[in-house]
């Protein structure tokens, strides 16, 4: 996902006296890495990117600085501060926050970035307050501070039997000498008393009782609510409207046109109607009629695509991304050669919470409240399409009724500002359903050509991919390009990727582990084809294939085979002897910076119809599994989407629009189809990494190999349901 | 024209058109903001409350056909969150982004309501109207087990391994 500066910045501590006796810590980072004196700096110059708030009561608030879109940040991030505070989680508070690039960075929620970026700059802001009360206590006490010892917010010192809570030391340890964040000492991971151990979400409580949190449950006094109408063929812009037919119809308050331009993820064209309540603006719009003007791209259609990746296929690429050795001459030279084409369809993101925004535009200031990944972006949206400063647009964060890659573009957000300015209230626009599906921005389809080749001894020796997608010839569109180090790069000695790409019409975007969740299942499936021309068991040509590689980026052979025989063990791999028309399947992915192999057992009956027995996985995200209780819902969630994906997800373009509306269109799991998943981590030595992705991508190939398994037939596009599975 | 009906047991008049569904009077007249709104045509559950004790989709029920009902949304599940069904949703950490859990809880506290030890299917068919995006269904299942004390509970649903509840 998008990379984002600040993480080179060098960080100091901040130490400031709060009203009614408090300490408040920020750790911050600065621009350059100059070392100066504090006092010295000027404001604008300090990115504190953490603040914890003790109190004489002993009571704790940390605030929570990312999104919370279901991923657990707002009570991931907290715990480390609280474990190198050494505190007890009980007496810890957490707070979000709203957008603010002068004490904090990085506020966004995407990339499964949020561990590794603040795993260390949360440890030492935590081991910095420490230290402060721990300099305090030995000061107060006349004792060396090595002498001291924490546990729970209380300082100890054992010689004398002495003990202060935290919060009788705050003017004390206010005064102490401000330790340098980069030298700080860091708790040893075995007394870790928070990390790696299960902890409640924050606003579990909140959730279960009803509690308003989310974007669309803010209400601001006199706001009317508002619909949006944008043109079912992307961005195509308004010609003309029924405004006074709209006007007159019950509760309408407003109606108008917002001119746009034809950036997806700006403000584009539509037709705003306001109303005393949203069911009212929701019900006038089916009186609305709009006329468009034409659109370059509404002839477009995945089936027309399909058609002309067909027919790219068969020419010379437009591109190469990589090219290891010679193809060709090991393809000559293989005993096995293996063709086959893989695709998979344009997919939704369906978070649960359609997008909606609450704005007030007044005095020149704009003031949102958003649930969004990316509150920086959408506030630069906002003023460059407004034009008003930065300075000048305050962006409060909401609990997001679910992300998975949607809320990184705010098109609802400045959609919402812009109504509002227009309207001169405050608005709350809420998208249908049925807008949320037909303006996404897709998971975009894919189509894999692959040709591969093994020799006597079952090794693979050539592996030649020419992907088609999406693009205007120089660059990918987003999210639709691959790296020319996609695995298997490094593995195979002759390896090319070729690309071509075909003019898009359509948004698209990030979808829960972007490119890895198409990609994964064409490679990985591909994989087990060439295992079976090898004549060799899929787990063991992998693990040959993993041993056959040099060292590189991303992917760590390693790893990957060590996540790969935990799961080939606990699944019982070795000694499987399903019935008749039941498989299991095997397969490994490597992506954000996580390591994953799963095995799926499927049964699928002579009608047809396929069940998911079970999952098992095994993860390797490094050193902790910081809350383990929200680690395996992680885990369990992305697993049993990524079987939703495979099973039936598809969005169709006909007429450069989307078909689908709804859920009786774009299936989500439901309850019944949820198999068990057995989740298991294997901890390295690598410093923890993010788990909002990486389980998802390998579960689709190792469902699709667990289908051929138990049918011999093969899928090799994508849902699964549009195959015929039966058989006698 | 005023639609009176009971909300939480408490005597409710609303006066707004009577083809609006009960979800948009709970949501944006009784300022009720726990029922959600998810898909507008009773395929996700987000929006379920109770009708006569009768879990049901509250946004395709016009307010017209509550006239007179008794309502119980999420907020009157209980007064403190001490319903069973929320103390083993806190439990075991049920909720990920969190969204569709009223209606998951509504259509849990119906089903229990009727069916005090719930067996797999019991759970499958009262269950299977509501969506969850993040796809919590493994803990949802075991918290219905846990909060009506039925065999299910102590077996876990997710027979998980290192990731396991506390």
């Amino acid at each position: 996902m998008s990379a984002k500066p600040g993480m080179a910045r060098r960080e100091f501590l901040r130490v400031t006296a709060v009203a009614g006796g408090g300490l408040l810590l920020g750790s911050s980072l600065r621009r350059g890495g100059v070392t100066r004196a504090l006092a010295a700096d000027a404001a604008a110059e300090f990115m504190p990117n953490a603040f914890i708030r003790i109190m004489p009561d002993g009571m704790v608030t940390i605030i929570a600085k990312n999104p919370e879109i279901g991923q657990g940040m707002k009570t991931t991030l907290p715990m480390i501060i609280a474990d190198e505070l050494d505190v007890d989680w009980a007496s810890v508070r957490v707070e979000q926050a709203p957008l603010d690039a002068t004490r904090f960075s990085n506020q966004w929620a995407g990339g499964s970035a949020a561990t590794p970026i603040n795993w260390l700059p949360m440890r030492r802001v935590g081991a910095a307050g420490r230290a402060m009360f721990l300099a305090a206590a030995a000061e107060t006490w006349g004792v060396p501070v090595a002498e001291c010892t924490t546990a729970g917010g209380i300082v100890s010192h054992a010689g004398s039997g002495k003990s202060l809570p935290y919060g009788d030391l705050l003017s004390k340890a206010a005064t102490m000498p401000v330790p340098d964040l980069e030298k700080v000492a860091l708790k040893d991971p075995k007394d870790f008393r928070i990390i790696g151990r299960p902890a409640r979400g924050v606003d579990t409580h909140r959730i279960v009782t009803g509690t308003p949190l989310y974007g669309i449950d803010v209400t601001v006094p006199g706001m009317l609510y508002a619909v949006f109408d944008k043109a079912p063929v992307f961005a195509a812009t308004v010609q003309s409207a029924n405004l006074e037919a709209v006007k007159a119809l019950p509760g309408i308050k407003q109606a108008f046109i917002i001119e746009g331009g034809t950036v997806f993820n700006g403000l584009v064209s539509g037709v705003a109607i306001l109303a005393d309540t949203w069911w009212a603006a929701r019900k006038a719009r089916e009186q609305l009629q709009v006329v468009w003007h034409a659109s370059p791209t509404e002839e477009q259609s995945s089936a027309g695509f399909a058609r002309r990746a067909a027919e790219l296929s068969k020419q010379a690429p437009q591109r190469s991304l990589r090219n290891d050795g010679n193809v060709t001459a090991g393809l000559a030279g293989a005993a096995r050669v293996v063709t086959a084409e893989y695709s998979y369809p344009f997919i939704a993101h369906a978070p649960l919470e359609p997008q909606n925004c609450t704005a007030r535009v007044s005095g020149g200031k704009v003031e949102i409240w958003a649930p969004t990944q990316t509150p920086d972006d959408g506030q630069g949206l906002v003023s460059k399409a407004l034009d008003v400063p930065l300075a000048d647009i305050t962006v409060h964060i909401t609990r997001s009724g679910g992300g998975f890659g949607r809320r990184l573009n705010n098109d609802y957000m400045v959609e919402a500002a812009a109504i509002a300015r227009k309207a001169e209230v405050p608005v709350k626009l809420l998208w249908t359903r049925e807008d949320d599906m037909r303006h996404d921005f897709y998971r975009p389809a894919g189509f894999h050509h692959f040709t591969g080749g093994v020799d006597a001894a079952g090794k693979v020796v050539a592996w030649r991919n020419h992907f088609v997608s999406f693009g205007n010839g120089e660059r990918f569109a987003p999210s639709a390009g691959l790296g020319a180090t996609e695995f298997p790069q490094r593995f195979v000695p002759n390896y090319a990727l070729d690309a071509s790409m075909m003019p898009l019409g359509v948004p698209t975007g990030p979808l829960r582990a972007p490119t890895s969740n198409g990609v994964a299942f064409a490679v990985q499936s591909f994989l087990d084809e060439l295992a079976q021309a090898a004549g060799k068991d899929p787990l063991q040509f992998r693990l040959d294939l993993l041993a056959a590689g040099t060292p590189g980026e991303g992917l760590n052979a390693a790893r990957m085979r060590g996540v790969l025989e935990l799961v080939a063990e606990k699944s019982g791999w070795a000694a499987r002897r399903p019935p008749r028309g039941t498989g299991m399947g095997i397969a490994f992915h490597y992506s954000h910076r996580g390591h994953f192999a799963e095995v799926v057992q499927a049964t699928v009956t002579r009608q047809g119809a396929v069940k998911v027995d079970k999952v098992w996985v095994a993860g390797d995200i490094g050193s902790e599994i910081i809350n383990p209780l929200n680690a395996e819902n992680q885990v369990q969630g992305a697993v049993l989407d990524g079987i939703a994906e495979a099973l039936g997800q598809e969005i169709t373009i006909e007429k450069g629009r989307t078909v689908e509306s709804n859920f009786h269109q774009f299936p989500l799991l439901r309850l019944v189809q949820a198999p068990p998943v057995e989740v298991h981590f294997r901890k390295t030595d690598f410093p923890p990494t993010g788990l909002g992705e990486p389980a998802l991508p390998p579960v689709i190939p190792a469902l699709c190999a667990a289908i051929f398994a138990a049918t011999g037939k093969r899928i090799r596009s994508l849902p699964i349901k549009k195959h015929d599975l039966t058989w006698s | 024209m005023s639609i009176t009906f009971k909300v939480n047991g408490k005597s409710t008049a609303v006066d707004v058109p009577p083809d609006m569904p009960l979800l948009w009077v709970l949501r944006d007249v009784l300022d009720l903001k726990g029922t959600k709104y998810g898909c507008g045509m009773a395929q996700c559950g987000a929006c379920t409350v109770h009708v006569k004790g009768v879990a049901t989709r509250s946004c395709v029920l016009p307010v017209s056909a509550v006239a007179g009902a008794s309502i119980t949304t999420i907020e009157g599940l209980s007064p403190d969150g001490s319903h069973p069904l929320q103390r083993a949703w806190e439990d075991l950490d049920v909720p990920q982004c969190g969204y569709c859990q009223a209606g998951q809880l509504m259509s849990a506290a119906a089903l229990l309501a009727k069916t005090p030890k719930p067996t797999d299917a019991d759970i499958d068919a009262a269950m299977n109207g509501n969506l969850c995006r993040c796809a919590t269904y493994l803990r949802i299942r075991q918290a219905i087990h846990q909060a009506a004390g039925s065999p299910g509970a102590a077996a876990g649903a997710s027979g998980s391994g290192d990731g396991r509840t506390p």
